[in-house]
């Protein structure tokens, strides 16, 4: 198998509007992830997310760019990429008129297993996703959080290079949400390739080896949690209100051994420390010292919540 | 959970060909076909059983005892009414569960349940799968004609008896498969363009004025004596198809001639195949 798994360059989708603007949905994306990653597609809601998922699986076409998984290109042979992926769509896409059994055979007949093949194959996956019971039952009769246990047992059943899967856990419970990252971590360590989407920052850092951060169609910055983390700097920000003037306090602070550096505006004071523990420590001690009694303090230790601020300079919003 | 298994080599990686992933898309709608074999044989056989068994039974009975019945041997020659109705009634039959079996499905796939973007991810060609589907619904559309066979065959009165001709059997085969085909991939186009919602407005409004003007119950020659009906219906395909049915089994009936028929059903096919095929092609790959 190649090294690269998926590989974009320059990637993009245009629908275009009658009448009004072009939009593009995904806009240069340029992005590479290695066999065995799991790797997170990080954004908000519309940041282009299904759309590239949906480009790199062949339901999208692209008018822009090349994107290829392990070395097939998508627009040039849908047919050999479908061959090598496994995708879990946002929505439920169990096959209704068929058995939890029967949707998993099917898909692995589809790929070209034999049917002996494919209801061994079946079998192995029920009885790993604890499925084994519902073997018969029909998809309808299932819960939110066992029909996405089935689509992602049937995504791998014809062992796909590539799984996709797009915002597998938004609109489950939490309790559900975690045995899903359970069989996901699994999956890793069995070294599958991974790409999920998703707009929970928890579950990327939980998750990823590699992150991609996607904004309007566009990738922000890729990395792992620590690279992304320290591309902002490993700062802790404390952003403290006082009941008076902080302009004094802001002074003492610049030359404070903890404090990387420190903004007033009127009784706000912001300060960027690597060692927020003894910046705290000085601060409560030098404005009690100047008679200034503390309102209200804040705490923004590096998260990618930070690496979201720094790269859009907007709050990130789910 | 203990492990997930995805590097188990006991099963050697598929790379199966584009055919067998069409074979197994297949087999997977005949499945589900199969499942409703029950209520699917009821819906072919009840109306045009029906049918038969009012029109070339009860009818002809009570006119023999009140003399007025209009079909009564009223057709040129001594032709009975049920001979007439024979292709006539098949002919209904392959279409409406054609399109039974094709829209209906395909509509749900398409929208409310959007399960077709699991079908589309199988390894074929997206237009690989449309024909597919109508592959899928010409063989229950083929068959839906078949089982109505020895119904209108066998219900009639004394001395109603149709009378039928299969010494041109290879174009009475040929016939029935053009026309299995031609209404699936007709019922696929209705599918695409057609607003799920609306199923039910779709029998009343295409479904009801093709049968009744598609030359079921009467032959096409007859209308002459209404030409502006006589070309109006050339528009509905049911026409080619009741009246190939009837060069095939009652060629003693006056018919469109055979190879206006044939030729009408082949480039109905291809016609309808491309544009549906294309349709669905826009319609599942954004």
């Amino acid at each position: 198998m190649p090294d690269l798994a998926i590989q974009t360059i320059e990637l993009g989708k245009t629908y275009r509007s009658h009448g009004g603007e072009d939009r593009a949905a995904v806009n240069g994306l340029t992005l590479e992830v290695r066999t065995g990653e799991l790797f997170a597609l990080l954004g908000p809601n519309g940041a282009g997310k299904s759309t590239t998922v949906g480009i790199l699986t062949t339901r999208v076409r692209p008018t822009s760019g090349t994107a290829k998984i392990t070395g097939c290109d998508v627009a040039a042979d849908p047919v050999a990429v479908k061959q090598r992926i496994g995708v879990v769509t946002q929505h439920n896409t169990l096959d209704r008129q068929l058995t939890v059994m029967e949707n998993l055979e099917f898909r692995g007949r589809y790929a070209g297993m034999t049917t002996r093949q494919a209801r061994k194959r079946a079998d192995e996956l029920l009885e790993v996703f604890s499925l084994t019971d519902r073997a018969g039952a029909l998809v309808q009769t299932l819960s939110g959080g066992l029909a996405q246990r089935v689509l992602i047992a049937r995504a791998i059943v014809h062992r796909p290079d590539v799984l996709f899967l797009d915002e597998p856990t938004s609109g489950l419970d939490p309790q559900t949400r975690v045995n899903l990252w359970d069989i996901l971590r699994s999956m890793r360590t069995e070294g599958q390739t991974i790409l999920l989407t998703t707009h929970y920052l928890e579950e990327a850092e939980n998750l990823c080896d590699r992150i991609g951060v996607i904004d309007h169609g566009k990738l922000l910055t890729t990395g792992t949690l620590a690279e992304l983390k320290a591309a902002v700097g490993d700062e802790t920000v404390l952003t403290f209100t006082f009941s008076g003037d902080t302009e004094e306090l802001a002074g003492k602070a610049q030359h404070a051994e903890a404090v990387t550096s420190a903004e007033h505006e009127g009784a706000v004071l912001r300060l960027h420390t690597a060692e927020p523990e003894r910046a705290l420590e000085w601060t409560l001690q030098t404005a009690s010292e100047l008679r200034l009694p503390l309102q209200d303090v804040q705490i923004l230790r590096p998260s990618l919540e930070s690496v979201f601020l720094s790269l859009t300079g907007r709050e990130y919003r789910e | 959970m203990t492990t997930v298994a995805i590097a188990d080599e006991a099963v050697v990686r598929p790379r199966g060909g584009k055919a067998h992933a069409f074979v197994t898309l297949l087999a997977r709608d005949l499945r589900v076909a199969r499942r409703d074999l029950v209520s699917f044989s009821i819906r072919s056989i009840m109306q045009p059983a029906l049918f038969v068994f009012v029109f070339a039974y009860v009818l002809p009975r009570l006119g023999s005892h009140g003399g007025a019945s209009p079909f009564a041997a009223s057709h040129p020659g001594g032709i009975s009414f049920s001979t007439i109705l024979v292709p006539g009634l098949i002919a209904t039959s392959i279409l409406v569960q054609g399109l039974m079996a094709t829209t209906a499905p395909l509509m749900m796939e398409l929208s409310y349940t959007r399960e077709i973007e699991d079908r589309v991810l199988a390894p074929i060609p997206t237009w690989a799968l449309s024909v597919e589907k109508i592959v899928a619904g010409a063989i229950q559309a083929l068959l839906a004609g078949l089982l109505v066979f020895p119904f209108v065959l066998l219900i009639h009165a004394k001395g109603q008896a149709p009378t039928l001709d299969f010494s041109r059997w290879w174009l009475l085969v040929t016939v029935l498969l053009l026309a299995s085909v031609f209404t699936s991939a007709f019922a696929m186009l209705l599918g695409m363009v057609i607003d799920p919602r609306k199923l039910s407005t779709i029998f009343a409004i295409i479904v009801v004025p093709m049968t009744m003007l598609g030359c079921v119950y009467y032959p096409w020659a007859q209308l002459s004596s209404i030409r502006w009906l006589q070309y109006v219906v050339l528009l509905n395909p049911l026409v080619y198809i009741s009246e190939a049915l009837r060069a095939a089994l009652t060629p003693e009936i006056k018919y469109i001639h055979v190879w206006i028929l044939l030729l009408v059903l082949c480039g109905g096919i291809a016609l309808t195949v491309t544009i549906a095929s294309r349709a669905f092609v826009r319609r599942v790959v954004d």
